[in-house]
């Protein structure tokens, strides 16, 4: 279970691009963090190179000494604009996959479908749901499969205001039980988080 | 395990509902195999000549249809940066996807198979050997084919360079499952071939599913 995110001096290149460099970050288990900065600073390309899914031009990632394949493939979620649902098939499939995928057990993914609400939805397709909805389903891998690091990228934005304080509570109460959050905003987190600013 | 039953049944059920399908597969096959006596002639005699090398080459070029959706579609949605990020090694994910594809048109290619080859004037007698090659060519078409699949992601027109890319990697299995059953046909030792093509079928299992995942690590980064 990840219970630090360390980020030292850390550069990205995308595109013959340097996004920016000497990016720094400590995270310990019950905090959160809001990155923040300009559209194309490189807010996603961070989350993406927490996951070791963009490499590094400089600096280190660590996860407090565990290693790190280890951590990124059971230890994270990334929750980001492309939510890898497929239009043609139903919620309850796409819940149902995600959340075996991630390891979730049957009772995890009921308590996800209950607690973003999906019950109505579970036998429409996801082409017939609305961006909020559709981002509902994508958010509730988090709740399906319990893991400890968070990195969500502009997880608010198709929210309405109830389902943005809903989904505040959510991440309050994993902060509370030792989780960590990542989050790229461009509005402020509705929980109390620390503030990285990205600039080139 | 559970995962990886689970991964199988979504491959199965995408690749099934991908491009409209083994239908549109099944049915890019015979017409294919409807053209051949169009352009060739429409003895019977030199047809039948033609009938296992034709319904083969046909077979092949229907397991290239879907092929390039593979993974392009959980490129885009990003469904293949969740699949990377998973204790499932990427080989083994892209094994699996492969393994889906082959159920969902490799195997309704091969029933559809013998039925072609005798309407192009086979003998019922060849229809065993046809079934059994198509099958096992199946799998070296979907594992071979996936490595152009994964190295075309993010290439405009990603479907006509899965083509190009994939075309050359089925050279050999249409030489092998073409020997085998020409030789078959007219009498000679039939089995060289045959195992060539399993070999080539299961070099492909084992080796293609390496380079995929390189190229999908190589496309999401």
């Amino acid at each position: 279970m990840i219970e630090r995110l360390d980020l030292a001096d850390v550069a990205i290149r995308r595109g013959g691009r340097l996004l920016f460099e000497r990016l720094s970050l400590n995270l310990a288990a019950g905090e959160a963090c809001a990155l923040t900065g300009a559209n194309g600073a490189g807010k996603t390309s961070l989350l993406r190179a927490v996951c070791g899914l963009v490499p590094l031009e400089a600096g280190t990632v660590g996860f407090g000494g565990l290693d790190l394949t280890e951590a990124r493939s059971s230890g994270l979620h990334l929750v980001g604009h492309q939510d890898g649902l497929k239009p043609a098939r139903t919620t309850r499939e796409e819940l149902g996959f995600w959340s075996r995928w991630c390891g979730g057990d049957a009772a995890a993914q009921a308590e996800a479908a209950r607690a973003l609400d999906l019950g109505p939805l579970l036998d429409l397709e996801v082409r017939r749901l609305s961006a909020g909805q559709r981002k509902r389903l994508a958010l509730a891998r988090l709740i399906a499969a319990p893991r400890s690091l968070w990195l969500l990228d502009e997880p608010l934005s198709p929210l309405d205001a109830g389902w943005r304080a809903r989904f505040g509570e959510m991440m309050a109460a994993h902060l509370k039980g030792g989780g960590l959050i990542l989050a790229a905003v461009h509005d402020p987190l509705p929980i109390p988080a620390k503030t990285l600013e990205i600039k080139a | 395990m559970s995962r990886l039953s689970t991964l199988l049944a979504r491959e199965t059920a995408l690749a099934w509902g991908r491009g409209g399908g083994p239908l549109v597969s099944v049915g890019f096959y015979a017409g294919v195999a409807t053209l051949l006596p169009l352009g060739i002639g429409p003895e019977p005699t030199r047809l039948a000549a033609i009938a296992l090398g034709a319904s083969w080459v046909a077979l092949a070029l229907a397991s290239l249809l879907s092929l390039d959706r593979l993974f392009e579609r959980d490129y885009e949605d990003g469904a293949l940066d969740h699949l990377a990020l998973s204790p499932v090694p990427l080989e083994l994910t892209c094994a699996v996807k492969c393994l889906g594809q082959w159920l969902a048109t490799g195997a309704p290619l091969a029933l559809a198979a013998p039925i072609a080859a005798i309407g192009l004037g086979a003998k019922f007698d060849q229809t065993p050997l046809i079934l059994a090659c198509a099958l096992i060519g199946g799998l070296a078409f979907a594992f071979a084919g996936g490595i152009g699949a994964a190295l075309s992601l993010g290439a405009r027109r990603g479907g006509l360079l899965t083509a190009v890319i994939v075309l050359p990697l089925f050279v050999p299995p249409v030489i092998f499952g073409g020997g085998a059953l020409s030789a078959f046909a007219t009498g000679l030792p039939w089995t060289g071939g045959f195992i060539l093509l399993a070999a080539y079928a299961a070099a492909a299992i084992a080796l293609g599913p390496i380079a995929m995942a390189a190229a999908c690590r190589n496309a999401l980064s």
